[in-house]
């Protein structure tokens, strides 16, 4: 969907004009209640559930909870999926060009933040004709967004539901994402972001960049059981080239990942992570931050998760039950780390599935008041 | 006592949700499914948090439209601030505590007034297993002694005197048999559940 009204960025700066690509699934009921906004982390984008049509491996990155009969069930919900400012995945994005000046923004794409996101999410409510979310759901990067939410519209969502999340990252996960952007920014080929003019990609940039992000992801535990201290060869090759299944696994996936990802996106995505600390406003007070929100809340950690710990989102209860907001939290024994989010747990998906009874019970109760009015 | 007769709701949570106020803000301390809290929210107009550490119980929870958080009681109250709750509840769940006298601090910090119910394992039929040899079995104490969760066995009077330690004092106490019936008659032998309502001091 194009929006030609600008859009003021949070840096000061404003994106004069803008495409936002999203995905919706299910239909939307009469009195437009059941939206469920679905958003996205660092590498995913607006295909959050089902195939393509004659693709059976474009699998949606959150397949395993949206869909019908699924926790999200789409049968009874109205699922949105958008394509966040920036990244690369259709939504006006460092690659493509600058009206301005006829090329690719390149790194001279703003420098959004999840609030700027936030505010183009709700435009893109706006003409879809949705005046309040039934839920807005994310999990990491995309709790954040469902975060924001409570925050910026407090009247335009019932329901927040924040998994694997924080209110603000650490030092620690701030040096994680510069040793990233440093593998991009020092790739030869990066060419100050102006690569696609040079028709080269900074490959190896990327594929660093994901190697660490990916190992972030995982827990110690999950990494030992999977690859331990394995051997691709029988023995060492007493040399520089992969020798630990671990090794061959991380240059995999950070291949991979080098040919669909764009390297300014991720530049910019990681620093949208950075940046996030809706307390900051507030002197550093979360639960000042959190005290005109009117949502209910599902906040949900993963005890093995060391890169958004389950102390992060304890910090958001906290400041809820400080504000004597209605939460939830559930803090999921899973062994998976931060990536245990993505990956089907029962008691994850029970706690997650229950909690969207209760919204759809709740629909259902607004709805018999409001005939019970009438009658 | 009189007590009011409630459909659906074991009789010791009854008889506790009599001494709740209506409105009151309620922190109730492995809540378990929700039951509890459910009721004073519907009946009452109550509300508040439950704690719960089993994750079964945490869908159950949501379910009834109880705001849960899972964590373990022991690891601390950190979470609630000073006074947050007019009443705290932490029913048959103290037994199972390995530090009871932190857990009661701190139910005394968040809580104006609590509701504690525990086994009293001075109750006749658990003196008399003693008396025969054999650590007691039953309805309200149903574990073997090498597999039981409840870490700590105390009398009505034992409760009294940390009560008192830390700082709270009795101001109801009722004696529940096995049925969940009042004891009045010989509560400290025939009372299988202790239930007590303190405040502070």
């Amino acid at each position: 969907m194009h929006f030609s009204e600008p859009l003021p960025l949070q840096s000061g700066a404003s994106l004069a004009d803008y495409t936002l690509v999203y995905e919706t699934y299910g239909t939307l009921n009469a009195d437009r209640s059941n939206a469920v906004l679905v958003c996205h982390a660092l590498n995913a984008s607006h295909h959050v559930a089902g195939s393509y049509e004659g693709k059976p491996k474009s699998e949606g990155w959150w397949n395993n909870m949206v869909g019908p009969g699924k926790a999200l069930d789409t049968d009874r919900f109205f699922v949105i999926g958008v394509n966040n400012l920036g990244s690369c995945f259709g939504s006006t994005g460092p690659m493509h060009n600058n009206p301005a000046t006829g090329k690719p923004y390149g790194a001279s794409f703003p420098v959004v933040t999840v609030e700027d996101w936030v505010h183009a999410q709700a435009r893109l409510a706006d003409r879809l004709g949705i005046q309040k979310f039934a839920a807005v759901m994310g999990g990491s990067l995309g709790g954040m967004q469902a975060l924001a939410w409570s925050m910026l519209y407090p009247s335009r969502i019932a329901h927040s539901l924040v998994i694997a999340s924080t209110p603000k990252l650490s030092a620690q996960n701030i040096a994680f994402n510069d040793v990233a952007r440093q593998a991009i920014l020092t790739d030869p080929e990066y060419h100050d972001g102006d690569f696609y003019a040079h028709g080269v990609v900074p490959k190896r940039g990327l594929r660093v960049a994901r190697m660490i992000g990916h190992i972030t992801y995982l827990s110690d535990d999950d990494m030992a059981e999977k690859f331990g201290r394995d051997l691709r060869n029988a023995d060492y090759q007493f040399g520089y080239g992969v020798d630990f299944e671990i090794e061959s696994y991380l240059r995999y996936q950070g291949e991979k990942f080098s040919e669909y990802f764009d390297a300014n996106t991720y530049l910019l995505i990681t620093k949208v992570l950075d940046y996030f600390d809706p307390a900051r406003a507030h002197d550093g007070n979360l639960d000042a931050a959190l005290a005109n929100t009117e949502a209910e809340f599902l906040v949900v950690s993963f005890t093995t998760d060391w890169r958004f710990a389950p102390e992060r989102s304890r910090e958001i209860v906290q400041a809820l039950v400080n504000n004597q907001r209605r939460v939830t939290y559930a803090e999921i024994d899973a062994p998976h780390g931060h990536d245990a989010f993505l990956l089907d747990d029962a008691r994850y998906m029970g706690v997650v599935r229950a909690y969207y009874d209760k919204v759809w019970r709740q629909l259902g109760q607004g709805a018999a008041t409001v005939l019970g009015e009438a009658a | 006592m009189i007590m009011p007769s409630i459909s659906g709701l074991r009789a010791d949570l009854a008889l506790i949700a009599h001494w709740v106020a209506p409105h009151a803000r309620v922190l109730d301390l492995g809540c378990g499914d929700g039951e509890m809290l459910a009721y004073l929210q519907q009946k009452k107009q109550c509300n508040g948090y439950g704690v719960e550490i089993d994750d079964d119980k945490i869908p159950r929870c949501v379910e009834r439209d109880v705001h849960v958080i899972q964590q373990n009681i022991e690891e601390g109250l950190a979470m609630f601030a000073d006074d947050a709750f007019d009443t705290v509840l932490c029913l048959s769940a103290l037994q199972m505590m390995k530090h009871v006298e932190p857990v009661l601090r701190d139910i005394t910090r968040v809580g104006r007034e609590a509701i504690v119910s525990f086994p009293n394992f001075a109750y006749w039929p658990h003196r008399l297993s003693l008396m025969l040899g054999r650590m007691p079995v039953s309805e309200s104490l149903p574990f073997e002694w090498y597999d039981t969760p409840n870490l700590r066995c105390a009398t009505i009077s034992d409760f009294e005197d940390l009560a008192r330690e830390v700082g709270l004092e009795v101001v109801d106490f009722v004696a529940l048999s096995e049925e969940g019936n009042p004891v009045s008659f010989l509560p400290h032998w025939r009372g299988s559940l202790a239930v007590f309502r303190l405040r502070k001091q």
